[in-house]
């Protein structure tokens, strides 16, 4: 931990020096044509200061974001519209159940074509298929559709989540569940274990590893997946409606900090999963 | 002794008349076993030894029904192999001894055990007497990296002692054991035989391993995969470990080595 104190420290100061110079660079104009507009001439300190504090700057310098991060987290409540811990919870909800149902659908899948021949031959090219389709294509189309169907709010957003988030599940688990040798199959085969046996005794404690690898991968994508499927929402709320309500009205300190927000958000979802596979695998003698 | 229990006794465990086994490769058909005979009677121990591509190791998965033989016929209990693997009437012991990480010692002896139906007393009962059996109490708790390669296979075997299966079916089970750790379970093996009487079917490239634990020693070449010669042992049951320094002892494996030298075994 504190051997890689020091490097990591390096690299968030390299980003942030990489940042409010691109900040100067790309706001430079702005601030030049304003100077103009208003006949003064810029001392160099001054541009870079005025760079670094515009309204709708091309690019927000880091206190700006900090800053309104700060003012929409800390200083307003929760239940206004405007705090981002409200609009954070609703992203994380369906993140949640999306990647609930994602890991579910993943898991059954990978269990029928690794038992059911069938399966084995006919799903995988589909769900691969399914994939290659952008998101941002399919999303509204599911939006319409359940809406149609009468069914709106959470659901639908999960829905694209767990479109995004069963793939890696589906790939982790026909791989984890594969994972036992010819000798511990043909140990299994010696004590005349049932399928179901063998399945739970063997295949899916040996898959551990993997379904963990795949759960990380699959958590972030729900949280795209959320975000994403709240854009043809008509952006009420969520992290997705601020990024688009952000863009609408030119607010890119807005989108940012939304931005820097999901990605908060999606560390701390995978820091979590990392927390209990190390964990669970310690406890299983397989970490 | 009654009549029936006379009989009980002739009658071989495994009786193979016949059999041949040839895996089909890219490369063409692959003799693994052919015109193979053999009977091995209660209570015997019978090590197959033989170059790698021998077919030993073939011949003992038949009798396990881990590979089925495409000629003749094999008998185990009197029954076919898959039945005897359904009425789970052999142990097998593996070159590795794959225990599950995620199960202590005592989880690994009562996986089978929980496969096969036995009540949570009767398996406590058992997973004590069989880690007894093989010197390992007082490590039931303990997870298999805390124990050392030979402990581990101990273990191993324990599990397959754990279920009342007369015949115990071991594929090179001290192969990847040091000299020292492998006489050690050498002995231990005898002893457990001789306490458990059960029949072992004991698969080893080791001559003086073969000679030490063996009542019969099958002497395999490769190429087809055959029996060129099979050993009756002229040692005592009971054997400590110095009577590898007896002349009888030695007479025999020199048996085994001409019995190798026969079937052409080192030509290339």
């Amino acid at each position: 931990m504190r051997k890689s104190f020091l490097p990591v420290l390096t690299v968030v100061a390299a980003i942030f020096v990489l940042w409010y110079a691109m900040a100067v660079v790309l706001n430079a104009a702005w601030a030049k044509d304003q100077a103009k507009r208003a006949g003064v001439e810029l001392s160099f300190s001054e541009l870079v200061a005025d760079t670094w504090a515009q309204d709708k700057p091309k690019l927000p310098a880091p206190h700006q974001v900090a800053a309104e991060i700060w003012e929409t987290t800390v200083e307003k409540k929760i239940t206004s519209k405007r705090s981002l811990v409200f609009h954070s919870g609703i992203t994380l909800s369906s993140t949640l159940l999306g990647f609930v149902l994602g890991t579910v659908l993943g898991i059954g899948l990978a269990v029928g074509i690794v038992y059911n021949r069938v399966m084995d031959m006919s799903v995988m090219p589909w769900v691969i298929a399914s994939q290659t389709i952008p998101i941002l294509a399919i999303a509204p189309m599911i939006i319409v559709v359940l809406n149609a169907v009468g069914i709106s709010g959470l659901l639908p957003k999960a829905i694209i989540s767990m479109y995004l988030s069963f793939f890696p599940v589906v790939v982790g688990m026909v791989k984890g569940l594969r994972s036992p040798d010819m000798m511990q199959l043909d140990q299994m085969r010696t004590w005349n274990a049932t399928a179901s046996q063998q399945f739970w005794k063997l295949r899916l404690p040996s898959s551990m590893p993997y379904l963990f690898a795949s759960l990380k991968i699959a958590m972030a994508a729900s949280l795209v997946g959320a975000i994403v499927g709240e854009l043809p929402t008509g952006a009420v709320a969520g992290l997705g409606a601020r990024l688009l309500a952000g863009s609408y009205y030119g607010q890119t300190i807005q989108i940012w900090s939304a931005l820097i927000m999901a990605a908060a958000l999606a560390a701390c979802l995978v820091a979590i999963i990392g927390l209990i596979q190390r964990v669970t695998l310690k406890r299983m003698g397989m970490a | 002794m009654t009549a029936a229990q006379a009989n009980e006794t002739a009658a071989p465990v495994i009786s193979a008349k016949g059999l041949n086994l040839t895996f089909q490769t890219n490369d063409g058909p692959v003799h693994a076993l052919k015109d193979v005979n053999l009977e091995i009677n209660k209570g015997d121990f019978v090590s197959f030894i033989g170059p790698s591509g021998c077919g030993k190791t073939t011949f003992l998965r038949v009798m396990a029904d881990l590979e089925k033989p495409t000629a003749g016929s094999i008998t185990v209990n009197g029954v076919s192999p898959e039945e005897a693997r359904k009425t789970r009437a052999y142990g097998y012991v593996f070159q590795h001894a794959g225990l599950y990480p995620w199960r202590t010692i005592g989880g690994n002896i009562r996986l089978p055990l929980e496969i096969m139906g036995y009540t949570k007393s009767d398996q406590d009962e058992r997973v004590k007497r069989v880690l007894d059996l093989v010197e390992l109490s007082g490590f039931e708790k303990k997870f298999p990296w805390q124990l050392s390669g030979g402990m581990q296979q101990r273990a191993s075997i324990a599990r397959a002692l754990a279920f009342d299966a007369d015949i115990l079916l071991m594929d090179e089970p001290f192969g990847a054991l040091d000299e020292i750790v492998r006489d050690h379970l050498n002995e231990q093996l005898l002893q457990l035989w001789a306490r458990t009487n059960k029949t072992i079917g004991f698969v080893t490239h080791s001559i003086p391993e073969a000679v030490y634990l063996s009542t019969r020693i099958v002497v395999m070449s490769p190429r087809p995969g055959r029996i060129t010669d099979v050993i009756e042992s002229t040692l005592p049951r009971e054997r400590p470990l110095d009577i590898r320094d007896t002349p009888e002892f030695l007479e025999i494996a020199h048996r085994v080595r001409e019995g190798l030298r026969a079937g052409h075994a080192y030509d290339d």
